[in-house]
Parts: C-alpha cells; structure tokens; sequence
C-alpha cells in the first residue's frame, strides 16, 4: 500500500513536468494548429543555460527568471524569424523544419556543453516533512512550481487586457485583427510563452533525471500524450492530461511488478511502461477523439 | 487538419515533367545501373563499398515510397514508420537464421507480415485522424523497440543482442562478389515495386486513395469505401516499407532493436517530405537523402567546421537541421518540385 | 473633404480578380449603401478597405492612404468593421467580446464611456455582460458585432449584411439603433446590404455594383424611386 502510494505521488510529480510540456504544446496549438516537435529539446537546451548559469555560481533562484526570459525570447524570435515565411506552407513542411529545429537544439546542446551526463542540484532544501516518507522534497517542490506556473498562467489569461487579446487571435484571428489586435504579435508571444514555460519544465526535470541532451525525448513524448488525452485545443485539459499521464504510466509499472511478485510470471516491467501506458492513451482517443476534456467541434463542409 | 497534403498544381507539374524522363530515361537508367557490376567489375573503379552504398539508397528508397503511398497519395501521416520497417527486418531475419530460409523466400513473407500489421494497425487508427494519429504513430515507432527486447520474445528475437545473418553468395557461380550480386537483387526488387506503385496509382485504387487525400467526405459519398481504403493502404504502405527493412536485414546482415529507433521513422518521414511528397521520383530523391545524410553529415560537418573556424565543435545534426529548415524555404515541396520548377523555368526561356 | 476616398480598387483572390476598378466617395456623417446581386463584390470591397484580401488601387481615409497596411492598423485608425457572419468570439464572454476591441485604445476613460453608450444602445447586452457569446441569439450576436465596432470609437462604420438571418422584428429594431447610433454618436456608415429595400430606407446615398465595378450611383432618395434601375439593378 505504501509503495502505490509512493508510485501514485512520484507519478503526480513526473505528471507535473508533462503537464507543462503539454502546456507549451497547447499555446502554440491553439494559435498555429501546430504541434511543435521541438519543444522538448527547447527545454533541455534552456535547463543547460540554467545549468550554465549556476556552474557560473548564481543562486537558482536568480538564474531562473533569466533563464525564463532568454528562453521566452529565443522562441519569440523562432516565430518571428524562421515560422513566419512558412506562413501558408504546407503542414508537412513545417512538420519537417520542427525537425530541423530539433535536431539543431539537441546538436548545439551537445556541442556546448557535451554529451556526458550532468548532475544538476536540486533547488529545494532537503529537509524531513510530513509525508516525506512518500514524496521526496524535490518532486514536492517540482509539484509546487508548476502549479504555481500555471496558476500564474491562468490569471495572466483570464484578468489581463494582453491574456484576452491572446486568447481571441487564438479563437477567431480574423475577428481579432478587426478588434485592432495583431494576430502576427500574438502567435510570437504564444511562442514566447511556450518556450518559457518549456524552461520552467527543462530546469525542473533535470535535477530528477540528470541533465544531458536526450533528457526530453521520451518527456516530450508523454507531454504530447498529455495534451491530447485532455484535448488538444483545451489549456486545463492538457495540464489535467499531464497528470494523467504521469501517474498511469507509474501504475502500470506497479501493477506489472505486483503481478510479478504475485505469480511470478513477468508480463510488464519498467521496459514496457511507455508502450502500454500509451496504448492505454491511444485507446482512450479512440473511444473519444476529442480528449477527455475538449470540447468537440463541428465542422463544416 | 494536419493530414492534409497540398497537391494539386505542382504535382501534376512534377508528374507532367518526369514523365518526359520516365518514358526514354528511365529505361536507359536502369539498364546502366544493372550493368554497374559489369563496368565495376572490369574497371575497379566501382568497389564493393559503393555497391552497398547504393543499394542502401534503393532499400530507403523503397521504404520512402511506403510512406509516400499514404501520406503523399492517402493523406494519413506517419511518424512511425520504422515500426514496419523493424518488422520487415525481423521477418526475415528470423526466417533466415532460424528456419534456415532462403533470402530471396523472406521477401513474400515480409510483406504478408507487414501487411497484416499495417492493416491491423490501420484499423484502430481510422477513427484517428490529424495530430491523433501523428501520436499513435508516434507511439508505435517508440513501442517497436521495446517489444523487440520484451523478454518473452527473446527466444525469437536474442533481445537487445540482435541477429546475425550471412549474405547469400551469387547464385550459378556467376563472377560478382556478394555485395555487387545483392544491388542486383535490391534494383530489381526496387524496380518491380515502383513498376507496381506506378500502376496502382493510375487505376481506380489511385484515385480513390487521393480522392480520399483531397476530401473524404465527398469521396464517401462518391461510394467510395473510406475506412476500408484507409485501412488497406495502410498495408499496402507497410508492406513497402517492410520489405525495404527485409533487404536491409538481408544487405546488413544485422538486426538489433536499436537500429529501429524512433530516429529512423523521422529519417522515412524527411526522407519523403525533402525528397518530394505525393511523387514517385521523390521517393528515389528522398531514398538517396536518407542514406547520404546517414554516410556523408559527419565529413561534411567536418569540412564546414574547418572552413568556418567556429569556436565550438559543430555536430552533424546542426548541419542536417540548417539543410532541412533552408531545404523547406527553398523547396517547399520537395526536392522533385524545386527540380519540376526549375525545369520549366529553363524551358521557357 | 470626403471621409473615405476609393479610386480604381482592385481586388484579387489568388489569381482571381474580384474587383475591376471600383471608385467611390463617402461624406462624413452619412450613411452610404453598396448594393449588387450576389457575387457582385460587395463584402470584398469592405474587405478590401479593411486590408483583409490584396488589392491594388488607392484608399484614403480622412485623407491619409491605408491601402497595404495591416487590417489592425487600418482598425485603429477609426474604421470599425461589422463582418459577415458577425465574427463572435464565441467561446469567450460578452464582456469579453466587448473588451478585446478597447484593448489596443490609449484613451482608457472614452473606451468606459463607450462602453456605456453600447449598453445603453443595447440594454440586452448588458443583461447577458458574463454569458458565453456563442450562446446569444442571431440578433444579439449582431448587436455584439455592432458594439465591437463602437468600442473601437470609430468615425466609420463598415456594416456586412446585418439583417443577415434575423427576423423582420429584429431587423428593423437593429437599423432603428444604427440610424440612432449615425445621428447621435456621429458615426458615419458603409452599409452592404442584399436586401436593396431595406437599406435604402436608411440610407442617403447608394452605389450599386455590378460583377465587380460601380455601375450607378445616386442619392438613395432617387434610386429608390426609379423604377427601371429598380428592376434592372436591385430586382425588386
């Protein structure tokens, strides 16, 4: 009981970092119709700035903010400069430059800070509190920042002016630029905003994981998982999605080594957590293609 | 939705401009590279790296053309497609090593094999469309790994050790060396199923695949079967694509969970988009793309490195990401139509 | 001066020209109708001053050109734009539909005191201020449309078909506020119109297209007492 327990709160932990990269695959979702592949290897990329930035002996919590701005600027300018001519292209082709853009992250990381594994501190004091016999200090402190992140996130999208000119380009540009918004600026911003909640999640998963470049590959891919599972076009649905994920995929593993344990026969073990935990989500989109939570839209013909 | 692929205006015009090729080209082409051995042979100019070079570019080739049948021609995309190539490889490499099978009898096989998982795989995904089935495509090409090394298998697949197996030497002791008698065998493996693509697209599969690709709904009501057509493309797409992993197997003489990398279905994908999607001679182009970057980005690294004397040593993947994002401004529809376009533009003037 | 000037507009949808050369000229402080069969250019010609398609030609505003620039920046300078289809934000609330329009005005005291025409304009709004938009009726979603606009603080209004869908009733209660909403908050308008009676009921003064060219225009006075432009033109 006390191992499901243990599984159940790591798995809310892991299902915060997913959730944040769900979260950065939505703002530019909703706006582009897009998923960016290369989100995950923007977040690795941003954990080693932030790694970069402590070995230069800056306190966490300075570096960061920084951190946070860079990287909202390194994806605003992304938009800017190599997605705006796409504008109009087909989809595949802006499947394949996210590809590109993935594979200069993951090479550039490699090439700066090279490929051996990193230690990267974990932020959080490591001190004894009540329910540490379930939950490690910098997975509670990983659940508080995201939650915190996205708190942030959804007041800057509901009470402020700018959040509410984002949200209508994201709902009906054409309706936006008649109400003087410039739609342009704001699928930028949105990029911006991805990448730097994207930051947020790369400086939080690395303490957890080790840093290196491959750090996200499999993250980027529950995160995906994620936004689906609580539809795709829906913020709150994906961060709900995030944690979905992350806590079946640590149920599945307990459940596999359970049944181990009870009658010796190996079925599923840690190898095989990934593969089934997205077959279940897949299942899952099939049986209701709109997410769990998104709502289903009509079209048109 | 994101499975729509843009057609129309610039594929007829790549179809219009490589069919000059086609009809006198073509034949020509092929009759040189079959004869490749022969010059090879008597020359010493072409060794037997070279021919294993080559008929790496046909096997992707053949496997880029798979996803080219259903993306390109069906509208559904892949991000998985290494899956089946995994299979195709695995087929016959077990039937080789195990059953003690002939080479040439694991390539029926493979596409049996493929097929049936294709189809399989096509059905759940037909209530998919867009970015659900880039995920579940996804997923699959991230699964096939795994299960190759899921324990109970082992017995048929050696886990993560993989299988070896041994090239076949030329048959009626004909003077080639194996690598020259087995680009033989790929070209004319390679030629029949383009021969066989070709046909299928111009009869009325081909067009209902595309009528689906350009409009389901108007094609269902046309009385065009729409799941069925889906779901069988699927296989059909996975038997290409599992035969090309069936030659690799057999060219390679290995096969290893890790060689089925998620990496290999992105480099099928590229290969098709770069090369030229919803086009047969894209598929060549996006063949030889796929094994050039494979062989040529780290010497090629090296030398942009060295020219450029930049404080930081550049990996290879930086240079393929630039080639890929400049590659899409340049040609936004592949290789095939920056080459159509170009041609027309020196025919007019 | 004229408020609005457009000479030899030309509008294109990929290599399909829309328009042929429309010229035509608003007053301040009218209401202006562009009539036309369907098909004849007119939602394109206010798409086309609004910078929505590519076009070439001249259009000045207040004396100032605005042909090329951005449709937000075109907005900003005081052309309100009330689209086809009335272009809800359906997912977010009336309020909300009514504040993304003052987001980009300096002048924060002239948005609340517009805001507070509107609701006096459309009391009906302000009973439904923190409903879904998507779930308003027809009608209201056209007096959302028509106050989106208003909270731009526009000098011009460009009005795409808003009796578009609705009941006779609210038509008419619609065109009531809008003549109201020219005379008193000196709005001018640019009005498009299927409906040739209707809009020449409000109108001063009408132009009538005709496969993408001006083909008469007058006084709406003289059109609508002319019969065989009537029948040949507007047929009705």
């Amino acid at each position: 009981m006390e191992q499901l327990i243990q599984q159940i709160a790591s798995g809310i932990a892991n299902g915060a970092i997913y959730a944040c990269l769900a979260l950065a695959l939505v703002m530019i979702f909703v706006s582009t119709d897009h998923i960016n592949f290369a989100q995950g290897e923007m977040a690795m990329f941003s954990a080693f700035l932030c790694w970069q930035l402590l070995d230069w002996g800056l306190n966490f919590w300075i570096a960061l903010p920084i951190v946070v701005v860079v990287s909202f600027l390194i994806g605003l300018s992304i938009e800017r400069v190599i997605l705006r001519p796409l504008h109009g292209a087909p989809v595949l082709s802006v499947v394949v430059v996210f590809i590109g853009l993935l594979a200069i992250f993951h090479s550039l990381a490699g090439a700066i800070w090279t490929h051996t594994i990193k230690a990267f501190p974990s932020p959080f004091p490591q001190v004894a509190f009540a329910g540490s016999g379930y939950i490690g200090p910098h997975q509670l402190g990983m659940i508080a920042v995201t939650v915190g992140l996205l708190g942030a996130l959804f007041a800057f999208f509901r009470f402020t002016p700018l959040g509410l000119a984002m949200r209508a380009a994201a709902q009906n540009p054409a309706s936006a630029r008649l109400a003087g918004v410039s739609v342009d600026w704001m699928l930028a911003l949105g990029w911006g905003l991805a990448a730097a909640i994207g930051a947020v999640a790369g400086t939080m998963v690395a303490p957890a994981v080790y840093l290196e470049p491959n750090m996200m590959a499999s993250i980027l891919l529950y995160g995906f998982a994620g936004a689906l599972v609580g539809g795709i076009s829906s913020p709150g649905g994906a961060v709900a999605g995030g944690f979905i994920v992350g806590v079946l995929e640590n149920l599945v593993a307990y459940f596999g080594n359970l049944l181990e344990k009870i009658t010796g026969f190996y079925l599923i073990g840690n190898g095989e957590k990934l593969t089934v935990a997205l077959i279940i989500v897949i299942t899952v989109l099939t049986l209701k293609p709109s997410g769990l939570f998104g709502h289903v839209t009509v079209k048109r013909v | 939705m994101a499975t729509t692929v843009s057609s129309t205006g610039t594929e007829a015009g790549i179809q219009n401009v490589f069919a000059f090729i086609r009809r006198r080209w073509l034949w020509l082409l092929i009759a040189f590279l079959a004869l490749l051995p022969i010059i090879g042979g008597k020359t010493g100019y072409i060794s037997n790296f070279w021919f294993l070079q080559l008929s790496l570019m046909i096997v992707y080739a053949i496997a880029v053309l798979g996803l080219n049948l259903l993306t390109g021609f069906n509208g559904q995309i892949s991000l998985g497609h290494g899956a089946f190539f995994a299979v195709g490889a695995y087929t016959a490499a077990i039937l080789i090593d195990q059953a003690g099978w002939p080479f040439w009898a694991t390539l029926p096989m493979a596409a049996v094999t493929c097929f049936v998982a294709g189809y399989l795989f096509g059905l759940p995904a037909l209530r998919l469309e867009g970015h659900y089935l880039a995920l579940a495509t996804f997923a699959l090409a991230v699964a096939v790994p795994q299960i190759l090394k899921y324990r109970h298998f082992e017995g048929f697949t050696n886990g993560v050790q993989g299988i070896n197996i041994f090239k076949a030497d030329p048959p009626f002791g004909l003077p080639l060396s194996s690598d020259q008698w087995m680009f033989l065998v790929v070209l004319a493996v390679a030629v029949l199923m383009f021969w066989i693509a070709r046909n299928l697209l111009d009869s009325r599969t081909g067009r209902a695949m595309t009528a689906i690709r350009d409009h389901a709904m108007a094609a269902s009501t046309m009385g065009i079967n729409v799941p069925r057509y889906k779901a069988v493309v699927f296989g059909i797409s996975a038997i290409y694509t599992g035969i090309a992993g069936a030659l690799h197997a057999i060219i390679f003489e290995f096969v290893s969970p890790d060689s089925f990398r998620f990496e290999l279905s992105i480099a099928i994908l590229v290969g098709a988009v770069v090369g030229g999607i919803a086009s047969l001679p894209g598929a060549v182009i996006g063949g030889v793309f796929v094994q050039m970057i494979e062989k040529y980005a780290d010497a090629l690294t090296k030398k942009i490195s060295a020219a450029v004397h930049l404080p930081l040593e550049l990996e290879p993947w930086t240079i393929y990401g630039i080639a890929l994002i400049v590659l899409m401004y340049t040609m936004p529809t592949g290789i095939a139509g920056g080459l159509a376009a170009l041609w027309r533009r020196m025919r007019r003037s | 001066m004229a408020l609005l000037e457009v000479e030899g507009l030309k509008a294109y949808y990929g290599q399909t020209q829309a328009l042929h050369g429309v010229s035509f000229a608003l007053e301040p402080g009218g209401i202006t109708t562009l009539l036309g069969a369907n098909g004849a250019g007119k939602t394109t010609t206010l798409r086309s001053l609004c910078g929505m398609v590519r076009t070439e030609g001249s259009v000045r505003f207040d004396g100032r050109p605005i042909s090329g620039r951005a449709t937000e920046a075109i907005v900003r300078l005081g052309v309100g734009h009330v689209p086809e289809g009335r272009g809800t934000f359906t997912n977010l609330t009336v309020d909300e539909n009514l504040r993304v329009a003052a987001y980009t005005r300096r002048d924060k005291a002239a948005a609340q005191r517009d805001l507070d025409m509107v609701f006096e304009y459309f009391p009906i709004l302000k009973a439904r201020i923190s409903q879904q938009a998507g779930t308003l009726s027809g009608g209201e979603q056209q007096m959302l449309a028509i106050s989106r606009a208003l909270m731009l603080g526009p000098r011009l209004m460009l009005l795409d078909e808003p009796s578009f869908g609705l009941a006779p009733l609210i038509v008419q209660e619609i065109f009531r506020i809008m003549r109201r909403i020219n005379a008193e908050a000196k709005v001018s308008m640019l009005l498009v119109e299927q409906n040739a009676a209707l809009a020449l009921e409000l109108a001063d003064h009408a132009y009538v297209l005709e496969t993408g060219r001006v083909v008469m225009s007058g006084k709406a006075s003289v059109v609508k007492s002319d019969e065989a432009i009537r029948k040949s033109y507007l047929g009705y």
